[in-house]
C-alpha cells in the first residue's frame, strides 16, 4: 500500500490507533430490541416534524417524522411496531439534556413498507432533491448534515470534485473501515451515483494508510470506474474535511468559505453507501454501523437500528468489563461522556468506547503553561494555542477572537501534546461560547436600543400629531364660532324681516 | 455532563523536559572538570542546594504546593546555567547569592514557573556582574596552563576561603578569558595576530574553553534530536554571530577576531542551545524565534567588540526578553485558510 503524493498540513498527531481491537470480527446484526427510542433531532438544523401519534401502527421504513424546512431530515421507523409514546428522553448529546423522542414497541415481524427504488437517472433534479428530503440520510461521519442539502447544485459554482472521506482518523473507531472491507461495492456504487448527481468531473477517495484491507477492497470494487483511491498518511486529524481536501489536492479552503465554494464536495463512505441503498433499493436511513470497543468483552462492529438502547449494544458486545460503566461516544480525541447507558443509538453515533482507567487515565494535575509551543507545532490549523489559552483564561475575549479562536476545530491535538496537562480545548469551548453569548446579548441590546429609539420616536410623533390635531380642532372651533355668528346675524335679520312682515300684516 | 476530550495525552512532563536539559549539560560539565578542575562541581552543588531551599521557602510563603514545583526541575536548570556562567573559582557566596537573586527576582516575583518575563539565570548573572565585576571577570586558568601546581583541594579552598592559599597559587589560578584578553590588549594597541599568540589561545578560541563548548554543542544536538528545543533559535543565533563576525573580520582582520573564534568563545554555544531556548521568556512563533536569535547574536557581537564588557550574552538576552511580546504579536504565522 503505497502512499500517494500528498500535501502535508501543519502539525497533526499520531496517537496509538487501537483499531485492531474491533476489526477482528465481521459486522454483526444486532437483534431487534424491545423498544426503540428515536429522537426527533438527530441532524443539524430544524427538529423533524411529527407524523405519527401514540397508538399508531408503523411499518419498517415508514416515515414517522418529516423534514421541517430545508435544513432538516426525516426520521423513519427502523422496524414495524406500535408507537407507544412521544416524550422527552435522555439523548446522546454532550449537554446530557433530554429531548423529544418517539418510542416504538416493535412487533418483531419486521414488515417493510413497500420499498420504492428511485429511478434517479430518469427523474429531474428537483424531484430527486424532493426524494432525498424524504430519505432521512445525513452525514454519517459524525457531522449529521442533511444529505439533500449537500446534493443541491448552485448555478454559480458547479461541483468539480467529489471527495469521499475514508480517512477515519480517530483512534478506536473502525465502523467505516469495516464497512469498506465488507461493502466496498455499495460505497463505490454510491460514490458513482453521488458523482453523477453532483455532475462532478472527478471522484477521489481519501483513505489513511493504516487500512490496508479496506483499501484493497475499495481498489477492487473501483477497478472499472474512474474513481481514484488515494492513500494519505495516518495523521490525525486527516479526516477533517478541510484537512483531507488539503492532503489530497493541496487546496486550502479559505476560512470564510466552504469547500463547495471551490467546487469540492465531501461525503463520508457510510453516507454514500446509504445513498446507494436509498436510491437503488428504496431503503431509507434506518440503521448504521456502530463500533463498540474499549473495555467491553468483545469489541466489534454492529449494524444497529436507530433508536436501539445503548445497553442492548453493550450486551451484544459481551457486556462491560469495568465497575465504573463509563461510555464515550465518538473517538478519544473529540468524543464525549455519555450521560447514561439508556441513550439510544442515533445517526451521529459512529463509535462507543467503554472507558477504563487503563485506557483513559484520569487527567494529571495541571501545571502552568511554559510556552513551549508544542501545541502550536501540533495545531493542524496553524493557530497559536498558547496565546489563545492566555486570552481565554484571562477572559480577553476580543483578543482571542482576533487571534482567530473561531478557526479552531477542537480536534484536541494541542491538549494531546501539552506537557503541562492543560485542558486547552475546554478553554477554547468556554471562550467560544462566551463570545457567542456576548454577541447575542450585544445584538439583543442593540435590538432593544433600536426598539426604544423607535418607541421614543413614535411617542414624539404621536405627541406632535396630537398637538397638530388639537391645533386643527382649535382652528375648527374658531371657524364654527365664526359660522355661528354669521348664522345668528342671518337669524336676527330673518327675525327682523319676519317682525317687519308681521308688522306689515298688522298694519 | 462534561466534555473533557481529548481523553488521551502523549506528552513528556515538564520534569522530563527539564531533566533532559540537565542531561544535555553533562558532557559540557565533564569537559569543564577535565579542563578546569572540580570547582564547577562545587558551584553546581551549591547552586542546586540553594535553589531547592529558596524555592521551598518562597513556595511556602506563596502558599503553593512545594513538591510539584520543585520536581518540575525548572529551578535546577536555571541554577545549573548560572553555575556554569560564573568563574568556578569565585567564592562560594557568589553562586549562593546569585542563585537566590535569580530565583526570587528572576522567577517568583513574576509569578513563578511559566510567568517570568526574563531568563532567570541571566537575571542572576547580570546582577552579579554589575555588583561584583572584579570577581565575575577573574576566570580560572586551565589546569594544563598552571605554572604552579594547584591540587583539587586548592580549588575547594579558593571557593570557601581563599586566605588558605598563597598569593602565588592564587595568581596562578586566575587568568583572563580570551575575549577579555583581546579586549584589554587591543586597547593597548597590540595587533590581533600577536595577541592571539598568547598561550591561553587554542585552535580557534580559548584553550580548553573550545573543548567545553564542543561538549555543550553535543548536548545541544541531543536536545534537538529529543525535540526539547526547536532548531530556529540556535541556528539563527549561531549563523548570525558567525556571519556578522566574519564581516568585521573580513574588513579589519587586525582588529576583529575570526568568526569561528566568536562562535566558540565565551558562552556562545551555551547561549545558543541552553539560554535563549528558555521557552518561558522567549518567543513562541517560528519566525519570532529566528528574529530573537538573530537580534541577540548581533547585540552579543556589538557588546563584545565595542562594549564595556568582554561578554554580552546576559545583557543581550535580557534586552530581547523585553521585546518578546512584541516579536510574538508581529510574527503570527499564517493560519490555515487565511490569506
Amino acid at each position: 500500500m503505497q502512499l500517494n503524493n500528498f500535501f502535508k498540513f501543519n502539525g497533526g498527531v499520531q496517537p496509538e490507533e487501537n483499531k485492531t481491537l474491533s476489526t477482528g470480527l465481521p459486522i454483526a446484526r444486532l437483534p431487534i430490541p424491545k423498544k426503540l427510542i428515536l429522537p426527533l433531532r438527530q441532524h443539524v438544523g430544524q427538529v423533524a416534524k411529527l407524523k405519527v401519534k401514540p397508538g399508531d401502527q408503523v411499518l419498517k421504513g415508514q416515515m414517522i417524522a418529516e423534514a421541517d424546512g430545508s435544513v432538516s431530515a426525516a426520521i423513519h421507523a427502523p422496524t414495524s411496531g406500535k408507537v407507544i409514546k412521544i416524550s422527552q428522553e435522555i439523548i446522546p448529546h454532550p449537554s446530557g439534556l433530554p429531548d423529544f423522542c418517539i418510542t416504538i414497541e416493535p412487533d418483531f415481524k419486521d414488515t417493510w413498507i413497500e420499498k420504492k427504488p428511485i429511478l434517479w437517472k430518469k427523474i429531474d433534479r428537483t424531484q430527486l432533491i424532493e426524494a432525498f428530503i424524504k430519505s432521512g440520510i445525513v452525514g454519517l461521519g459524525g457531522a449529521v448534515f442533511p444529505a439533500h442539502m449537500k446534493l443541491r447544485i448552485r448555478q454559480t459554482q458547479p461541483i468539480s470534485t467529489l471527495v469521499i472521506n475514508a480517512a477515519e482518523c480517530e483512534p478506536f473507531i473502525t465502523c467505516d473501515d469495516i464497512l469498506m472491507r465488507e461493502r466496498a461495492d455499495e460505497i463505490i456504487q454510491g460514490a458513482l451515483i453521488t458523482q453523477t448527481i453532483l455532475g462532478a468531473k472527478k471522484c477521489v477517495v481519501g483513505i489513511e494508510n493504516n487500512k490496508i484491507e479496506a483499501y484493497e477492497a475499495l481498489k477492487k470494487a473501483a477497478q472499472e470506474t474512474s474513481i481514484e483511491i488515494r492513500v494519505v498518511p495516518t495523521l490525525y486529524p486527516s479526516g477533517d474535511a478541510k484537512r483531507l481536501i488539503y492532503l489530497l489536492m493541496g487546496i486550502e479552503t479559505p476560512n470564510d468559505k466552504r469547500s463547495t465554494d471551490l467546487g469540492i464536495q465531501v461525503f463520508n463512505v457510510a453516507t454514500v453507501a446509504a445513498i446507494y441503498r436509498y436510491l437503488e433499493l428504496g431503503e431509507p436511513s434506518i440503521s448504521r454501523i456502530v463500533t463498540i470497543t474499549g473495555a467491553v468483552k468483545t469489541p466489534q462492529n454492529f449494524e444497529v437500528l436507530f433508536g436501539t438502547p445503548l445497553s442492548d449494544l453493550i450486551d451484544a458486545a459481551g457486556g462491560s468489563l469495568t465497575k465504573q460503566k463509563k461510555f464515550i461516544m465518538g473517538g478519544p480525541m473529540m468524543g464525549f461522556d455519555l450521560p447514561s447507558i439508556d441513550v439510544p443509538v442515533t445517526k451521529a453515533m459512529n463509535c462507543v468506547i467503554e472507558s477504563s482507567p487503563e485506557l483513559f487515565p484520569a487527567p494529571k494535575p495541571v501545571m502552568p503553561c511554559i510556552r513551549c509551543a508544542r501545541c502550536a507545532d501540533a495545531c493542524p490549523v496553524n493557530l497559536q494555542p498558547q496565546e489563545l489559552y492566555w486570552f481565554s483564561k484571562s477572559s480577553q475575549l476580543e483578543k482571542a477572537r482576533e487571534y482567530n479562536l473561531f478557526d479552531c476545530i477542537e480536534c484536541g491535538c494541542c491538549s494531546y501534546v501539552c506537557p503541562s496537562n492543560i485542558p486547552l480545548v475546554q478553554f477554547y469551548r468556554y471562550a467560544k461560547s462566551e463570545i457567542i453569548a456576548q454577541d447575542k446579548s450585544k445584538e439583543a441590546a442593540n435590538t432593544a436600543r433600536e426598539r426604544n429609539e423607535f418607541r421614543l420616536a413614535r411617542i414624539e410623533r404621536e405627541k406632535k400629531e396630537r398637538a397638530e390635531r388639537h391645533a386643527q380642532k382649535a382652528l375648527g372651533a374658531q371657524d364654527k364660532e365664526g359660522q355661528d355668528e354669521k348664522k345668528s346675524t342671518i337669524a336676527a335679520a330673518m327675525e327682523r324681516v319676519k317682525q317687519n312682515q308681521q308688522e306689515n300684516i298688522k298694519n | 455532563m462534561e466534555n473533557r476530550s481529548p481523553y488521551i495525552v502523549n506528552a513528556p512532563s515538564i520534569s522530563i523536559i527539564m531533566l533532559k536539559v540537565l542531561l544535555a549539560l553533562i558532557p559540557g560539565i565533564i569537559l569543564y572538570v577535565y579542563v578546569f578542575g572540580l570547582g564547577v562541581i562545587i558551584n553546581i552543588l551549591l547552586a542546586s542546594i540553594t535553589v531547592v531551599l529558596t524555592e521551598s521557602a518562597i513556595l511556602t510563603i506563596r502558599k503553593l504546593p512545594i513538591k510539584p514545583f520543585i520536581l518540575d526541575g525548572s529551578g535546577l536548570v536555571a541554577a545549573w546555567l548560572l553555575a556554569l556562567s560564573i568563574p568556578s573559582i569565585a567564592p562560594w557566596w557568589i553562586i549562593v547569592l546569585g542563585t537566590i537573586l535569580c530565583i526570587i527576582f528572576g522567577k517568583h516575583l513574576y509569578g513563578g514557573l511559566g510567568y517570568n518575563l526574563f531568563n532567570p539565570a541571566m537575571v542572576g548573572y547580570a546582577i552579579l556582574l554589575i555588583s561584583f565585576p572584579s570577581i565575575m571577570t577573574h576566570w580560572q586558568t586551565p589546569s594544563n596552563l598552571m605554572i604552579v601546581d594547584a591540587s583539587w583541594l586548592d580549588q575547594i579552598k579558593v571557593i570557601f576561603n581563599s586566605n588558605l592559599l598563597s598569593k602565588k597559587t592564587l595568581d596562578a589560578m586566575t587568568s583572563a578569558t580570551p575575549l577579555d584578553y583581546i579586549k584589554t590588549q587591543l586597547s593597548l594597541n597590540q595587533p590581533l595576530a600577536m595577541i592571539q599568540h598568547d598561550k591561553i589561545f587554542g585552535f580557534v578560541s580559548g584553550r580548553g574553553l573550545e573543548l567545553i563548548n564542543l561538549g555543550y554543542l553535543a548536548g545541544g544536538l541531543y536536545m534537538l534530536k529529543e525535540k526539547i528545543i526547536s532548531w530556529h533559535l540556535p541556528v539563527a543565533f549561531l549563523t548570525t554571530l558567525f556571519f556578522s563576525a566574519w564581516l568585521f573580520n573580513f574588513f579589519a582582520p587586525d582588529t576583529f577576531a575570526s568568526p569561528l573564534f566568536h562562535v566558540m568563545s565565551g558562552g556562545s554555544i551555551l547561549c545558543a542551545f541552553f539560554i535563549i531556548t528558555d521557552p518561558v521568556s522567549g518567543p513562541t512563533t517560528p519566525r519570532g524565534k529566528i528574529y530573537f536569535g538573530t537580534a541577540i547574536a548581533l547585540l552579543v557581537l556589538i557588546i563584545r567588540l565595542f562594549g564595556g564588557y568582554p561578554e554580552g550574552i546576559a545583557f543581550a538576552v535580557l534586552l530581547l526578553n523585553i521585546c518578546v511580546p512584541l516579536i510574538d504579536s508581529l510574527t503570527q504565522p499564517r493560519i490555515f485558510g487565511h490569506r
